[in-house]
Formats: C-alpha cells, sequence, structure tokens
C-alpha cells in the first residue's frame, strides 16, 4: 500500500511529469468538479496554488510556519490544519505557526465555507507537508550520502541510521520549496498517527479564555478612531436631507462622512461615536420604497414570483407502482445568522494602500469587491482576516468591511474601526432565505416507496462573489454600484437545491427546483444552505410515508438505502439512543429520528431524538439527542463532536423559534427581543455523538452537516409525541398548541 | 475624571458619567475580555463582576462604579497562571468561536462564589441571560461544574481564588 | 400568630352565634366518590370552551408550579396568614379531583366546599367563582376532567391554630361569600354584562385589583380600589387608577389582548400571565371585559383627559435636562438609552412620563422592575429589561426612585424608599425563582423600529 516515493529535486525543479508511484486519495479526485484535466493536478487547493511554499515556510532556524487561505471561524480549524501538518511533516505541534487568510501571505481559497475547508485545505496542507518532508529527506539523502529509505523524520529533523541529524532549517535552501506539488504523495498510515485523530487542546482557546487578543474587536493600532454607520430604515430607501452641523460639533466627533445614502460619523472614542450615530440617525430624512411581501402569506407570495424550474433528478422504472399517495407541503421563514457579535472591521488607508482587517469568510474576494467599489486595483488592498464571533455563512462581515474601507479613505491616514450596532446586524445582515417544498410519495402494496416526487421554490442561496454590488457601502454610494444578477449554485453541492435530491433509492422518482431570481428580502448564504429545509423535508416525510406503511421510521429508511456508510450511522445512531422498534414513548414525550448526508457528498449524520411537549402550553423541549456522524478521516475528534453538538442546538433554535419578522417596509426582527434564540432553560438534558472514523478516508465537511437532521428529528419526535404533523417552521409553541386543540 | 478601580489596581478614566463601563473597560483600559454583544442587556456578552455580583456592563454607567471594585475576566487569571474558571473552561474545550464565553464565565465566578455547589437548574437558571448561537451550551454547563470542583479543591489551599478583592 | 388568633377568635364568636345559620353554612355533606370519567364521554366543543374558561379564570397559573406538572398544584400562594397550597385539580383519582362529579365540582366553585364537604380556603377565590353558571361550569368541569391525571399530593396548608381549622371559614362564608350568583343589569349591553358577568366570576380581577379588610375579605365598598400580590401592587382600576393617561375600552382591550399599550406600557409581573391567558381566548370575552372595566374606570374629567393628553405630548418631545442630582445621572446613563429611544412599547421603554409605576402611591412596582428587569420568555417575542439589582445598592435605587417621582409625575414623593427597596429585593428574588411564568408574550405587531 505504501510504495516509496522519490522525488529526485532536479526532476521536480524541471517540473518533470514523471509518474510517481503511490498511496493516493482516490476520493479527493472523486470530488473534483468540472471537467477531468488534461494533466493530473495536485489534490485539493493545491491544484489552485500549487507551490509547496504557497503552504509551508522553513526558516534556517527550524521555525516552521503553515499557511492556510482558510478562516479560523470557532470551528477549530486552526488546531486541525496545525494537526495536519505536524503530522505530515513530523514537527512537534506546538512549534508550528500558522498563518490563516490574508491575500498578502496565503493562497487563495475562495471562501471558508460549504464545509469545503477540510477538502481544499486540509488536503492541500496534508499533500504539501508530505511532500515538503519528503524533498527534504531527499535533499538529506545527499548531503549525507545514504538512501532516503534509511532515514526518518522526527521533531523537525531528518536522522539517519547512525544517528547523524540534520535539522530541516539546516537543510532547506532558499527556494527549495519554491516547487509545484506532485499530483499525488506518499501520506502517513493512519494506523501509525500521533497528533492526527487524536484530541489536542484548540490553540485559540487559551487566549479567548483570558482576555488575550483574539477578535477583531479587540484590534486596537495607534491612532485608531470610532466609526459608525447610520443605515437607512429600510431596503433601497433614500436619504433626503440630513443636517449634519450639530453632529459635526459634537464632542471627540472626527467627520461626519456623507456619500449618496451612505451615511456616517467619525469619533475619537467609541462612545462619542454611538451618541453621534444616534443624533445623526435623528437628524437624517429618508424616502422609503421599499415593498415587503405579507409576513403571514409568504409561501404564497414566494410561488408567486416567477421561477426558472429545472428538472433535477428524474428516475423511472414503470414496473412498480403505488397504491398509496401523499402529499405534504413544508415551508421556512427568512432566518436571520445572528451572530452574537456584530460584525466589525478595522481599515487604513495610507499612501496609496489600503489594509482592512475583517473576519469576512472570503478575503480574496473580499478584497476584489472593495477595490471595484473604489476603483482601485486589487493589489493595493491588503486584506487580513481576523476572528470575529461564529458568522455562519454571508452575515454582515463582508459589508462592515467595505464600510471601514469607504470610511478609511475619507480619513485617509488613521485606522478606523467601524463596529455594527445589534439592531443594524439584525436588520441588515442578508438572511437565509424562505423556502417552499411541495412533496408527493406513494408506496406500493409491499410498503416501500414506489415513487418520489419533490419540488422546491428558492432564491439563490449565496450572493457571493458578488463583487462590490453584493455590499452594502457600494449600494448606497452615491456611484452606486448595483446588485449583481442571483444565480443558482450549481449541483452536485446546489443552493436552494442542496440535498435536494434523495440519498435513497426509489423507482421512480423526480425533483425539480424552482429557482426564484427576484428577492424581496436580502438573502445569502447560511449555514447549511437549502440542505437544512430540503433534508427537514425529506426526512419528515419518511416519517409520513413510513406512518402509512406502518413501519419502524428507521427500519423505513433502511429498507430504501443500499449504502454502507449510511446505513452504519443509521444503525449506530439508533442503537445507541436505545431505538426499539414499535416503541411507545411516556405520555407526555416523543421519539424521533433522521438522517442526511450533506451535500450527498459530504460527512454523514443521523440524529435520533426524545422531545418532550407540554400538551396545555405547546412548549416543546429537546430532553436528549444521540447523535452519528460519519466524517472520512477524523482530524480532531473534540473539533468533531463540539461542531455536531452545536448544530444540534442551533438547528433547535431554528425549528423551534426563529423567523424573521418584517412590516411592508421594514424589518422588525432587529434585537434578541424579537428574534428570540434558544437560551439556557431550552437546552436538553443530554447530547451525545458517536463519531464513525474512518482512517484513510477523504476528509468530509462536517460543519453543516447535523442541522438538517435534528430538524427533522425534532419534527418526527413532535408528531410522535402529539400526533400531529406539523410542517411550517419554525415548530413554535403556538402552532403545537393549535394543532394539538384542533 | 474618575478612580475606576479595576481587577485591585485603581485607573484615572476620563469619561462621561453617562458612558457604559463596556466602552470604557474595552477602550481606556484596553481589556478585551468583555464583549460588545448587543449594548442592550440581552445576550450576557458584556458581563463583570463589581462588588462580588455579575452585572452588565453594557448598561451599567460610570456613575454607578463610584467606589466599587470591578473584576473582569483578566483579574481572574492568566495563561500561565489560569484560575479555576478558566482551567475548566479550557480543559472542557468549552468553546466554539468563543465570542460569548467570557461572559459566560463571569457570571459562573459570580455564581460560584456565593453557590460553590450549584444544581445543574441553578447554573441553567442564572445562565439564562446568556446567550451562545454556536451552540456550546452544554460544555459550558459541564465547565461550570467543573470549575466548582477545582474550586472545591482549591479552597483546600490557603491562596483562595477568584475573590472579589 | 397573634393576629389569626385574633381573626380565629373573631370568626369562632361569629360562627357559635350564627346559630341555625352557622350550623347551614359550616357542615356539608361529602359527595359520592365516582369513578374517573372517561375522556370520550366529554364532548369535544364543550371541552374546548372550557379551555376557554379556564384560561379566563386563570386556572393554570395557581394550580401549576413552576418546573411541576400542569394543574397538579402546589403553588405556595402566601396569606397574610400562612401560605395555602393549591390543590391538584387533574383528574387523578387518589392525589386530584378524579373522582369528583360534576356536582362536587359546581359546588366547590359555588360554595367553595370540596367533596368531602371539607371549607376550602378563600385563597380558592370562588368568592368570585360562586357567579360562574351551570353551564360553564359544567364546561370547565369537562375541561378538567380531560386533563393528564398526575399523581402528586399538594403540601399541607401551614396556618397557624385556629385557622387550621376548616370550619373557621364557615363563619368567613356567612359574612363574605354572597351566593346570589350573577345578576344582569339589563339597563346595560349585552357586551357590559357579559364582561360584569366575567369580571365579577371567572375572572376574579377584584381578587387582586380590590383592597381587603383585616379577614382577608375583599372591600365591597373599595371594589378595584387597588390591592397585592406578592410583594407587587395591583393598581386601583376604577376612578382612582393613577394612570397618567386615562384608559378606554380600546386601550384595555389592546393592553389585555396583546399584553402592552404604547400609552400605558407593558403588563408584567403577575399581570403578564393574565394577559397571555387573555390572548387565547375568543376576542369578543376580551371586548367585554375591556367594556365593564372601561365603566368602572370611568369616564375621565375634563381635567384628567387634559392631563393625559399633555403627558402625551410631552412623551413625544426630546428632553435636555442636565443631570445634577445622582438619581438624575443615573437616569440618564442606565434608563435613556432604552426609555428615551422614541422605541414604542413593548420593546422599547415606556416613556416614564406615561408610567403608572411612577404614578401610583406604592413605589413598589417601580422598585421590583427596576431590580430584577423583565426576563426573557422562551422562545417568544417579548420584551427584555435588564435588572440592576446587582449593580445598584438599596440607596441608589432609592435616589433614582425618588428622582423618575419628582422628574415625571406630579404626586407628593413616597416616604421609606430604602425600606422598600430592600422589602422589594429580598421578595424579588422569590417571585422570580418560584412563578411559572406567563407561556405567551405580547403579541408582536406589525413593528416599525428603526434599525
Amino acid at each position: 500500500m505504501n510504495a516509496p516515493v522519490i522525488l529526485d529535486r532536479r526532476r521536480v525543479l524541471a517540473g518533470g511529469g514523471a509518474l510517481i508511484v503511490s498511496f493516493s486519495l482516490t476520493g479527493a479526485f472523486a470530488q473534483d468538479q468540472g471537467a477531468p484535466p488534461t494533466a493530473p493536478k495536485p489534490p485539493g487547493s493545491l491544484a489552485t496554488s500549487p507551490y509547496l511554499d504557497s503552504w509551508i515556510r522553513i526558516d534556517a532556524d527550524n521555525t516552521v510556519t503553515v499557511f492556510t487561505g482558510k478562516a479560523e471561524l470557532g470551528q477549530g480549524f486552526k488546531t486541525a490544519f496545525q494537526q495536519i501538518a505536524a503530522e505530515e511533516l513530523d514537527v512537534a505541534f506546538d512549534s508550528l505557526k500558522l498563518v490563516t487568510a490574508d491575500t498578502k501571505l496565503t493562497a487563495n481559497e475562495g471562501y471558508t465555507a460549504g464545509s469545503n475547508s477540510m477538502h481544499n485545505s486540509g488536503v492541500a496542507i496534508q499533500n504539501a507537508a508530505a511532500q515538503v518532508r519528503a524533498l527534504l529527506v531527499a535533499e538529506a539523502a545527499k548531503r549525507l550520502d545514504v538512501t532516503a529509505d534509511s532515514l526518518r523524520t522526527e521533531n523537525g529533523s531528518v536522522i539517519a541510521q547512525d544517528g547523524r541529524r540534520m535539522s530541516y532549517g539546516d537543510l532547506v535552501a532558499s527556494d527549495m520549496l519554491h516547487v509545484q506539488a506532485q499530483p499525488t504523495s506518499r501520506l502517513k498510515d493512519p494506523a501509525t498517527f500521533k497528533v492526527m485523530g487524536q484530541p489536542i487542546p484548540r490553540v485559540d482557546i487559551p487566549a479567548k479564555v483570558t482576555g488575550g487578543m483574539a477578535y477583531v474587536q479587540d484590534l486596537r493600532p495607534p491612532g485608531m478612531v470610532h466609526a459608525r454607520v447610520v443605515r437607512p430604515p429600510s431596503y433601497g430607501a433614500k436619504l433626503t436631507d440630513c443636517d449634519t452641523d450639530a453632529v459635526e460639533k459634537m464632542r471627540g466627533v472626527v467627520k461626519v462622512v456623507r456619500d449618496g445614502n451612505f451615511l456616517a460619523v467619525v469619533a475619537d472614542k467609541e462612545f462619542q461615536a454611538v451618541k453621534a450615530m444616534q443624533a445623526l440617525a435623528a437628524a437624517a430624512r429618508w424616502q422609503e420604497i421599499a415593498r415587503l411581501p405579507k409576513q403571514n402569506d409568504l409561501p404564497a407570495a414566494l410561488m408567486a414570483l416567477p421561477a426558472r424550474d429545472t428538472t433535477i433528478f428524474q428516475h423511472s422504472d414503470t414496473s412498480v407502482r403505488g397504491s398509496k399517495t401523499i402529499e405534504a407541503t413544508y415551508t421556512r421563514p427568512y432566518q436571520a445568522h445572528g451572530s452574537i457579535g456584530p460584525s466589525c472591521a478595522v481599515s487604513q488607508f495610507i499612501d496609496g494602500a489600503m489594509t482592512v482587517w475583517s473576519h469576512t469568510q472570503g478575503v480574496y474576494p473580499d478584497r476584489a469587491a472593495i477595490a471595484e467599489m473604489l476603483r482601485i486595483p486589487p493589489a493595493s488592498i491588503r486584506l487580513i482576516h481576523v476572528e470575529g464571533s461564529g458568522c455562519y455563512g454571508h452575515n454582515g462581515a463582508d459589508d462592515a468591511a467595505a464600510d471601514a474601507a469607504l470610511i478609511a479613505r475619507a480619513l485617509a491616514g488613521r485606522p478606523v474601526r467601524v463596529q455594527w450596532m445589534r439592531e443594524q446586524e439584525h436588520a441588515w445582515e442578508p438572511f437565509g432565505p424562505a423556502m417552499v417544498t411541495k412533496l408527493k410519495g406513494s408506496l406500493d402494496d409491499g410498503g416501500r416507496i414506489a415513487d418520489w416526487h419533490f419540488e422546491v421554490w428558492s432564491n439563490t442561496h449565496s450572493m457571493r462573489p458578488g463583487g462590490a454590488g453584493a455590499m452594502l457601502a457600494a449600494q448606497h454610494m452615491a456611484e452606486s454600484i448595483k446588485p449583481p444578477e442571483p444565480k443558482p449554485l450549481p449541483l452536485p453541492e446546489g443552493g436552494g437545491d442542496r440535498n435536494a435530491i434523495p440519498i435513497y433509492k426509489f423507482p421512480n422518482a423526480r425533483v425539480v427546483h424552482h429557482f426564484i431570481p427576484d428577492m424581496p428580502v436580502r438573502i445569502s448564504a447560511m449555514r447549511a444552505l437549502g440542505a437544512y429545509h430540503n433534508v427537514f423535508s425529506i426526512e419528515s416525510f419518511m416519517d409520513e410515508l413510513a406512518l402509512l406503511a406502518g413501519a419502524d421510521p428507521v427500519e423505513f429508511r433502511l429498507k430504501h438505502l443500499d449504502d454502507a456508510r449510511s446505513r452504519d450511522v443509521i444503525e449506530k445512531a439508533a442503537q445507541e439512543f436505545g431505538w426499539r422498534k414499535g416503541q411507545q414513548a411516556p405520555s407526555d414525550r416523543g421519539f424521533g429520528f433522521a438522517f442526511a448526508r450533506y451535500k450527498n457528498l459530504a460527512a454523514y449524520c443521523a440524529v435520533a431524538s426524545e422531545v418532550e411537549v407540554n400538551r396545555e402550553t405547546g412548549r416543546a423541549r429537546l430532553v436528549r439527542a444521540v447523535a452519528a456522524v460519519d466524517s472520512g478521516q477524523v482530524v480532531s475528534p473534540d473539533g468533531l463532536t463540539n461542531q455536531i453538538e452545536g448544530a444540534i442546538i442551533q438547528s433547535t433554535s431554528w425549528t423551534l423559534y426563529e423567523a424573521v419578522t418584517f412590516d411592508d417596509t421594514r424589518i422588525t426582527s432587529i434585537d434578541w427581543q424579537t428574534y428570540p434564540i434558544l437560551r439556557f432553560d431550552a437546552v436538553p438534558d443530554r447530547i451525545d455523538v458517536h463519531i464513525i472514523n474512518r482512517p484513510g478516508q477523504p476528509f468530509l465537511g462536517s460543519g453543516e452537516t447535523g442541522q438538517g437532521p435534528a430538524a427533522a428529528s425534532l419534527a418526527n419526535a413532535i408528531a410522535n409525541a402529539t400526533g400531529k404533523r406539523l410542517r411550517n417552521l419554525p415548530l413554535t409553541r403556538k402552532r403545537i398548541k393549535d394543532a394539538i386543540d384542533a | 475624571m474618575m478612580t475606576l478601580k479595576v481587577n485591585g489596581k485603581d485607573h484615572q478614566v476620563d469619561a462621561d458619567a453617562d458612558t457604559p463601563l463596556l466602552y470604557v473597560l474595552r477602550d481606556d483600559l484596553k481589556l478585551n475580555a468583555a464583549k460588545f454583544g448587543c449594548g442592550l442587556g440581552q445576550c450576557g456578552s458584556c458581563t463583570v463582576i463589581v462588588d462580588g455580583k455579575a452585572v452588565l456592563s453594557c448598561v451599567t454607567p460610570m456613575v454607578l462604579l463610584e467606589g466599587k471594585q470591578v473584576t473582569t475576566l483578566e483579574g481572574l487569571g492568566s495563561n500561565s497562571a489560569p484560575a479555576p474558571i478558566q482551567r475548566a473552561f479550557m480543559e472542557e474545550q468549552a468553546a466554539q468561536c468563543g465570542y460569548c464565553i467570557a461572559g459566560m464565565m463571569m457570571r459562573a465566578q459570580a455564581l460560584l462564589q456565593r453557590t460553590p455547589k450549584p444544581t445543574d437548574e441553578q447554573i441553567r437558571g442564572e445562565l439564562v441571560l446568556h446567550l451562545c448561537r454556536c451552540g456550546t451550551h452544554m460544555r459550558i454547563i459541564r465547565a461550570v461544574k467543573r470549575a466548582a470542583r477545582l474550586m472545591d479543591t482549591a479552597a483546600l489551599t490557603p491562596a483562595s481564588e477568584g475573590s472579589a478583592r | 400568630m397573634r393576629k389569626s388568633g385574633i381573626i380565629g377568635g373573631v370568626l369562632a364568636v361569629l360562627l357559635l352565634g350564627g346559630g341555625g345559620a352557622f350550623f347551614a353554612i359550616a357542615w356539608h355533606p361529602a359527595i359520592a366518590a365516582i369513578d374517573p370519567p372517561p375522556r370520550q364521554s366529554f364532548d369535544a366543543s364543550l371541552v374546548k370552551r372550557g379551555r376557554e374558561l379556564a384560561a379566563l379564570g386563570n386556572c393554570a397559573n395557581c394550580h401549576t408550579v413552576r418546573g411541576g406538572k400542569n394543574f397538579a398544584g402546589d403553588l405556595a400562594v402566601p396569606t397574610p396568614f400562612g401560605p395555602v397550597y393549591s390543590s391538584n385539580i387533574t383528574p387523578d383519582a387518589a392525589t386530584g379531583i378524579g373522582r369528583w362529579s360534576e356536582e362536587a365540582f359546581r359546588r366547590a366553585m359555588r360554595s367553595g366546599v370540596d367533596r368531602e364537604g371539607r371549607h376550602l380556603y378563600p385563597t380558592f377565590p370562588y368568592d368570585h367563582f360562586t357567579n360562574v353558571s351551570d353551564e360553564d361550569d359544567r364546561a370547565l368541569y369537562a375541561f378538567l376532567m380531560t386533563r393528564e391525571p398526575i399523581h402528586s399530593q399538594a403540601r399541607e396548608n401551614q396556618l397557624a391554630f385556629p385557622l387550621n381549622q376548616r370550619v373557621v371559614v364557615a363563619g368567613w362564608k356567612l359574612l363574605f361569600l354572597h351566593r346570589d350568583g350573577f345578576q344582569a343589569d339589563l339597563a346595560r349591553s349585552v357586551e357590559w354584562n357579559r364582561g360584569a358577568y366575567l369580571v365579577e366570576g371567572l375572572a376574579h380581577c377584584g381578587a387582586c385589583h380590590t383592597p381587603r379588610n383585616a379577614l382577608g375579605a375583599e372591600r365591597s365598598t373599595a371594589s378595584f380600589a387597588g390591592g397585592d400580590v406578592d410583594n407587587w401592587h395591583a393598581y386601583p382600576i376604577n376612578t382612582q387608577s393613577p394612570a397618567p393617561v386615562p384608559w378606554d375600552a380600546d386601550a384595555l382591550y389592546a393592553y389585555l389582548r396583546e399584553g402592552f399599550h404604547p400609552d400605558h406600557g407593558t403588563a408584567r409581573g403577575p399581570m403578564a400571565e393574565v394577559a397571555s391567558n387573555l390572548s387565547a381566548v375568543p376576542a369578543s370575552d376580551v371586548h367585554a371585559i375591556a367594556s365593564y372595566m372601561a365603566d368602572v374606570f370611568g369616564k375621565p374629567s375634563p381635567v384628567r383627559k387634559l392631563q393625559g393628553e399633555t403627558a402625551l405630548a410631552q412623551a413625544k418631545l426630546a428632553t435636555a435636562t442636565p443631570p445634577d442630582s445622582q438619581g438624575a445621572k443615573i437616569y440618564a446613563g442606565a434608563c435613556a438609552g432604552c426609555h428615551e429611544s422614541g422605541r414604542p412599547p413593548p420593546y422599547g421603554g415606556i416613556h416614564l412620563g406615561l408610567s403608572t409605576a411612577i404614578n401610583a402611591n406604592d413605589p413598589r412596582n417601580l422598585a421590583n422592575i427596576m431590580l430584577s428587569g423583565v426576563r426573557s420568555i422562551e422562545g417568544e417575542r417579548s420584551p427584555i429589561m435588564p435588572g440592576f439589582a446587582a449593580v445598584m445598592n438599596d440607596r441608589e435605587v432609592a435616589a433614582l426612585l425618588a428622582y423618575l417621582r419628582s422628574r415625571f409625575s406630579a404626586q407628593p414623593a413616597w416616604n421609606d424608599l430604602e425600606k422598600t427597596v430592600a422589602e422589594a429585593r429580598r421578595t424579588q428574588t422569590a417571585y422570580i425563582q418560584n412563578s411559572a411564568g406567563p407561556a405567551n408574550a405580547p403579541a408582536d405587531p406589525a413593528q416599525r423600529d428603526k434599525p
């Protein structure tokens, strides 16, 4: 399995295309999008950034720095990537430095999104590290005049059998790592892993629990001033009048920035900026033009909009016929990211060079957008990722970066910090889109699904990369830039149709995606994208069909699945939960089950839940949840567990409580009073996560795999407890009570 | 100008009486732990301890701090010498993005100072003022219970931890 | 103890002196136990009607304790004579009312006597429920008998002798229980009468809002002149209402139905549960209650009306008084941010010139709110106000209360504020810990708020 790899340095430098026999990552190739290349490309993001020193740098003093174009969002990536590099490079974990997304220093890996980071960056780092190590060994072999086979690596040194050692720092020559990666690498045998797959404490947590510098909100460059934006009251509002005189005279105010409909104030001290913002907001006059849909009739409003219809999946077997048919419609409202820390950015414009510190998910696309907005070359902007609070997708971060850049330009030289207010984040962030799904299914006489029909109506689920036009500052400034035309995200990943194609095997199936370009409410990517609602719908409907068949929900699913890894997570979750066919929950409780494979190509997750429903008040509470997850080769078991626990709780909040509210003109859910999320009074008694590790298998993205199954599992448990099926998210206390009372 | 006592030290602060404590801590004293989450007293990210009690610093104007002692997370311990609550959160890896965590820890610290062996229900009841969007709740509860155990053993040693000075 | 001794003595004298009347009141036969009737034996529409009536009567809130099961009782209702624990009214055969016939239930509602013939303490407000019609009793019975039976024995009451002898209640009833039932006033509208029937009966508003005499009975000459519950002051809701803006039927309807009104504030404290319940009953019933109560409030005099309009107008103006006193500085820093933001209730703090709490004779409600704030309600859109108990000591709270009183009302200053605050601090902790809390929260109207 592990044939030796010999990388001849001369041939590598000459860009020789010699094929190297090695252990290969077949999985990585299978997941590449687009047409197969003429020459095999290196795996992951090495395909677009093939130079090894884009990823690994070794200094003469033996310091090793790892570069990733991805961002730490709180998932623990810094730690995971460090684990990967430490493992493949054979350096001590603690000795590594990791640099994340920075347009000056790291590769362009697009967005940290879509649960692609392990697959893109993790794979790239793994292979780059392995190849760097191989180069170092080859160099040592030359210098020590021994064969490469006889050498081993440990703790940043290459060691010969006779005990002679050379540190990596000694070995590395100036441009030695400036070579392109090979398509395949010799990776370590998972059975020998010392760091990968081990529970390593996260490297970012110590600072976060001791008040160290950790977030973009903590940046305080010398001479920094504080800015606040005054946002319009609604989409498209025009600033008709604003007397800024009084505000300009307020204590500490440095400048009022007015550019078309973009209005902001800058002050020396932060609270001065807040007070000036309030005064400026009071002085501003707006002409509002927004026409928002009727909130009480949102599904109908959505479906009335023009749509482009695509059949994305079809399978037909006329020999199989259904005899019993049911239909169901499921709906989801707009939902908010609701990041705990409102968006923030710092920007400084000196001598034609702009630096922006931002918690954007994509430093390169954001740089391009800001460059377009300011009409300056992208090369004159450096965009550095600094952590913010969890973003869960496209929140206000990119907009805050644009705000800061625009204001910094008006205040040449001084670093400007823009902090969004809570109300601004709630009202202006792009939401997760509202969706409608219609399902129809029939059973044959044997109780198996004979026919499956699934239709989904949705906006796009991403307005990125959208250039400048996707950012509020650019839309609002005088020479405004129009928002880009929305485009559907292509399959197999998909957007509104993510996970719309069922993973189950049905003899007859048809899946239709109704793509709606018109966006009456600002939307973009939110964690799991369409998968949250599509999995909620599919897995709720599977239970409805199981009920029709008189079958146990778990058994019913297994009957329609032949994929072994899917079956394994289902069986694991059921077993660990104590799921028994024909079980009966206590009188005020219900049991529910759900499963999905995120995007049908990322991590697998099954969730079994026990829910308690108070029949007098309708209040539903998650009592316990048991999850099983298969994410391929596990790098950080604790990080993975944390992600799945978090996904279950976050999804519980979305599913039981959350809906953006609005009137005819404005968003009205503008703080935690009006957009409540889960608090400690609703936290379950326990959540157990069982990991099925697959050593040697490709990494599968797991940051978004739990949300859909958790939602459906809850809905199924509530149906089990009450005998009533709820299909309209969120499953609020009032809706449950009305269903019980009906 | 007023004197503000933070983490045992006096600071001369130039802030108006109506300035919320949070801005003074972060901007004047350059302390990172207490965070701006909402500025409305709805999320708990700004929590610090004043005279032994947990307080939302974003809605606490400076006028209320005359002669009182403020303790922030930085005052409890450091990376090299972490307080039990800090050790507990590190050992439980009780954070995802971590933005809400400092506030949670201060609330928990205040609870543990007056209720050394809190029940699950008491912990949840105290923390209901705090929001965590990443869903780290289970670990946070485990970390608070762990801190209680650590403080229990620490109390056996002369240098007691975490009391408001 | 001494107080209960005196009261007990008075009641005993009354009883013994009453002779035959006493005997008629004091002794009731047991009504035969029945087998718990099956749920299906109750008509669904009757159960539904019973659910609405139970909401009107606020049954769940006294008969459910935080963390306990619905209607299983065991809530400690504080009285001046010691706590009385609410009973289990689920249809459990052993510990609830599972063996009660409809007749037994009706007798309890009508006369305050349990199935076995024992007197019930008037903490169970049968002095109001006696006005409930047979038809409504039937529906309530159907509702209760179709709840989940919970096996749970409520705790024993802790009343001092002789009040722990139920027979003394007979004396109380002799004096204070008027069993004439509800009499409609034919000169009034149907809606008014419906309101009167509900208010004087099931809704039992006077139980909180009417002052009580030394024997714990409502003072019939002071109907709706204000009362107490749980160290909250239930405002006068008659002509003596301290609300800066006078109430009318429309405002009352909105407040009771939605839980807030922009000119008056948000229903919190024990009133939150009432509004929560009333959001779930037929709108016509809430209109009826509003119509009757508007009459009880009375039509405002021209002077009062003008005062209300002035208060409203002033609330719209931006104020710029420089803070001089400590109370003023605290207000500017801790309160004005929300209470002068222009964002209307329920999510914006009410402008304090419109606050009944500040205008009332009794400062307790203001002290309670200031200390404990207003808590979020699980999963519901609802107002959140931070509490200041942790960061303000009694002296600071008292200074702030005094300032608010002088700045936002024309009423005379309150006395003994520090004592009031200390007492509020002590009792609010208990209230927050024990009350089950409102299940609904103010509904979310289409609010126009600036982002």
